[in-house]
């Protein structure tokens, strides 16, 4: 399995998706060798669990790491130097993080990283080119990551190549060349879903190239499936269409609001995901600023980060509504819980959502939830309310009618929690599996 | 021996329009919804279903015989949008073989809620039979067929009625069958008709089902299985919503067609007749009397009220819109009782249930939502500034009684 993000180094839903996919296909007895490029940053204190480098490429199991052990049984770790290029990021911001992880290097001191770091530095040097070429840096790093899965490939036993999003496609490509094993590429999200109508179109020709090259396609929702077959070509008897899940978390009693400066009798909307263009942050503000001529004792928590994160600011402020929307960065293990916790109602009201886990955690926290019917997630979820993205008079009449009649938050929760429990990982898997036993066939 | 005893249901409510809690109009309701709707289920059902009775009754001389029970709010709509159906049912009540009941006036769940609102509905639906079509009801059916032993008392104490209409459920039935007339128990005068569900429902839900052992039904297989009741049964009371035939049932099926020869079948057999409910009554002597200490309907399979109070939204609506009947009252503005009234109508309530609707079954019957959420938010909407219009209404009131007083 080829990906790109798996927790807790993750920046969006991607790491979340393999995590709780690999899990289950685990507990199927699938085995599974999971390649990852080396994530290094400066906001990831644990790193040193998964990490301990000795050069450009190694392998080692987790186990004996963390309490993952006995849920990834079968999964072992790959990793793959590489800078530290996350899905969702633009080349500014890429640029930006280069230009930081060179400025934490000279804090990072530890033995056993010293090896690395003098290698990183090189291969930061010599990425570090003038501006006006970032892209390029983004594609030397795809490509030396699928450079080095070849050559890891090659030190492997294995029946099928399962790569996650456009960053891992040239290297299934390249793996399923050199082997002759079946590809499968699963997309989480398209470049449209990420840029709207601006895509960038070395992006978009690798996710074409990729999703022609596999054997087999999985989209994760029929949303992203039309997507796949009117943008990008690809035949519909190719895609299989397979929903994320969510798997049951034991339920803490929920912590009192005043922990964190709200009062009790305020209630919390809450906002959880990054923000950027494809999330719609700038919607929920303007529903919130609706919400708010109606009632007064809400609060509304914007929890993430995201390229748009000023601008939201900024837009709170103008509105007057500042005091009235909290910000907390972005969240992580134990405090997303604790958010979900203190939360009356979740709202997404993303522009394009080729799924959108998130609802599935706030419904398994017994949150209600307000998604947009631009999700994915809206196709497997009756027991919600759903609005157009756009709708901003709608949303906050919904936003309202949750807050202010709780038989309707109480037979949301009752009916929600409910039905997300059949929305398990382990039904994913299967499907995954059976996916992987097809293509292993056809190859035979 | 068995009398076909038919009885078709008409209803249609006053469907809400989107209403946001911005929403600060006193226009509730969806004109331009419910004109369509009437119009294409007058076109689909009830114009072409009123023409065929026509032409059976005409047809067989005064022997084939049915009833209705239509409610208030649906002849409002029928004057409003489509008169040509008002004119159809003109001419069935001229022909004599046609009984209309009595029902609460809105469809409504008054008798749950509020006995005071459940008299002035019957008599209001009384009164509009009379003016109608000069008729009075000597027979009544609450909405939904819901009933138990009060009901039974209660009208009995009304004393308007010879009998009252329900569901055959097999829980109040017991060995028995539904095809005798019955008594409930503390009721001197007034008698129990029910549905024989089985063979309503063969009609009115299976007559299209292709998986159906039974499919294709015909009028010659239809009127042996009545033919086989003689000996074991009085009346085959034949229950259900009008709008099966070319709406549930769609007039490709054949359904008309079938509707149009039946009686020819079943009146080969000397012993049948049609018979309305009230002669059912007449001719037959009470067998048994039936027990029913829990509410029943015909709805769904469980034959309960959980369609209309099977979650606490639905359950919360209807205790909040009830607990205004006082406040509504008192204003004395007859735009606002009006308004209140149309909102006691079940159907608003049925939009609501959570039941089936993960399945993505039933319930769906021109329901103008597309969750029973978005339902529940609306109709609450609707009823808050329902509230504060009456608050308004009554302070207006006091306002110009003391400018009257000094």
């Amino acid at each position: 399995m080829l990906g790109w993000e798996f927790p807790p180094f993750i920046s969006g839903g991607l790491g979340t998706a393999c995590y709780g996919l690999t899990k289950a296909l685990s507990n199927l007895g699938v085995k599974i060798i999971f390649v990852l490029p080396k994530p290094i940053g400066p906001e990831t204190p644990t790193h040193v669990q998964m990490l301990t480098p000795q050069h450009c490429r190694f392998s080692r199991t987790v186990t004996g790491t963390t309490e993952k052990t006995n849920e990834l049984l079968n999964v072992q770790f790959q990793t793959v130097s590489s800078t530290p290029l996350q899905p969702y990021m633009t080349p500014q911001q890429y640029q930006k993080r280069l230009e930081e992880i060179i400025r934490q290097k000279q804090l990072l001191s530890t033995q056993s990283q010293q090896t690395l770091d003098q290698w990183l530095e090189r291969e930061i040097e010599s990425l570090s080119v003038g501006p006006g070429q970032y892209t390029g840096d983004m594609y030397t790093e795809v490509h030396r990551y699928a450079a080095a899965a070849v050559h890891l490939a090659l030190q492997q036993d294995f029946d099928v190549i399962h790569a996650h999003d456009w960053m891992t496609f040239p290297a299934g490509i390249a793996v399923s060349a050199v082997t002759g094993k079946p590809l499968i590429v699963h997309v989480h999200s398209t470049e449209f879903d990420r840029s709207g109508e601006h895509v960038n179109q070395m992006i978009y020709d690798i996710e074409r190239r990729g999703l022609h090259a596999a054997a087999k396609v999985i989209a994760v929702s029929y949303l992203t499936r039309n997507i796949l077959m009117t943008r990008y070509g690809v035949s519909g008897d190719k895609i299989e269409v397979i929903y994320n899940g969510v798997d049951p978390e034991d339920n803490d009693d929920r912590i009192s609001s005043q922990q964190v400066g709200i009062r009790s009798d305020e209630k919390i909307v809450l906002f959880l995901g990054r923000i950027t263009m494809q999330k719609g942050p700038e919607y929920f503000l303007m529903a919130a600023r609706k919400v708010l001529e109606e009632m007064d004792n809400v609060k509304f928590v914007m929890a993430g980060t995201g390229d748009m994160m000023h601008r939201i600011i900024e837009m709170a402020a103008q509105m007057g509504i500042g005091h009235k929307v909290l910000f907390t960065g972005f969240l992580r293990g134990e405090d997303v819980k604790r958010v979900y916790q203190m939360a009356d109602l979740y709202v997404m009201p993303s522009v394009s959502e080729p799924f959108g886990i998130a609802p599935l955690e706030a419904l398994n926290h017994d949150v209600p939830v307000i998604i947009s019917k631009q999700s994915g997630v809206a196709e497997v979820l009756t027991h919600v309310l759903k609005v157009d993205f756009w709708d901003i008079q709608e949303m906050a009449n919904k936003i309202i009618a949750v807050l202010k009649y709780p038989p309707l938050q109480m037979t949301l929760r009752e009916h929600g929690n409910f039905e997300v429990r059949k929305l398990k990982w382990s039904g994913a898997a299967q499907k995954c599996l059976k996916v992987y036993q097809e293509v292993a066939q056809v190859a035979v | 021996m068995p009398s076909v005893c038919f009885y078709f249901q008409v209803h249609q409510p006053f469907r809400l329009r989107h209403y946001t809690v911005f929403d600060k109009s006193g226009n509730y309701f969806d004109e331009f919804k419910n004109a369509s709707i009437c119009r294409k289920v007058a076109n689909k059902c009830y114009l072409p279903s009123n023409r065929l009775l026509l032409k059976m009754i005409q047809r067989y001389e005064g022997r084939f015989k049915v009833s209705f029970s239509i409610t208030g709010v649906a002849i409002e709509q029928f004057k409003k949008y489509c008169p040509e159906v008002i004119s159809t049912f003109d001419a069935l009540a001229e022909t004599g073989c046609v009984e209309f009941l009595a029902e609460t006036y809105y469809h409504s769940l008054s008798f749950l809620y509020s006995r005071n609102e459940f008299y002035e509905e019957v008599r209001q639906h009384i009164e509009l039979m009379q003016k109608m079509w000069g008729q009075t009801p000597r027979v009544f059916r609450n909405t939904e067929l819901i009933y138990n032993n009060q009901l039974a008392e209660t009208l009995e104490e009304m004393n308007l009625f010879d009998a009252v209409i329900t569901e055959g459920a097999d829980r109040i039935l017991g060995h028995r069958n539904a095809n005798f007339v019955y008594r409930p128990p503390n009721c001197k005068h007034l008698k129990l008709l029910l549905k024989n569900y089985s063979l309503s429902d063969d009609i009115a839900f299976r007559f299209s089902n292709r998986g159906w052992e039974e499919w294709p039904l015909d009028a010659p297989k239809f009127a042996r299985w009545i033919d086989q009741i003689n000996g074991c049964g009085h009346t085959v009371n034949l229950f259900m919503d009008y709008e099966t035939f070319g709406e549930h049932q769609w007039e490709e099926t054949g359904i008309f067609d079938f509707m149009y020869h039946l009686p020819e079948y079943i009146l080969r057999h000397p012993d049948n007749d049609f018979k309305t409910p009230s002669e059912v009554v007449r001719s037959y002597p009470v067998m048994d009397v039936i027990d029913v200490p829990h509410v029943i309907s015909w709805a769904d399979l469980e034959r309960d009220l959980s369609a209309w109070l099977g979650n606490a939204m639905q359950s919360n609506a209807l205790h909040e819109v009830y607990k205004m009947e006082k406040l509504v009252k008192q204003t004395n503005n007859p735009q606002i009782i009006e308004d209140w009234k149309k909102l006691l109508t079940s159907d608003h309530f049925y939009y609501m249930c959570t039941k089936y609707f993960s399945d993505g079954d039933v319930h769906k019957y021109f329901n103008p939502y597309e969750s029973p959420y978005d339902s529940y938010i609306n109709y609450m909407n609707v009823l808050n500034h329902l509230r504060e219009r009456c608050k308004q209404a009554l302070t207006e009131q006091k306002v110009s009684e003391q400018a009257s007083a000094s």
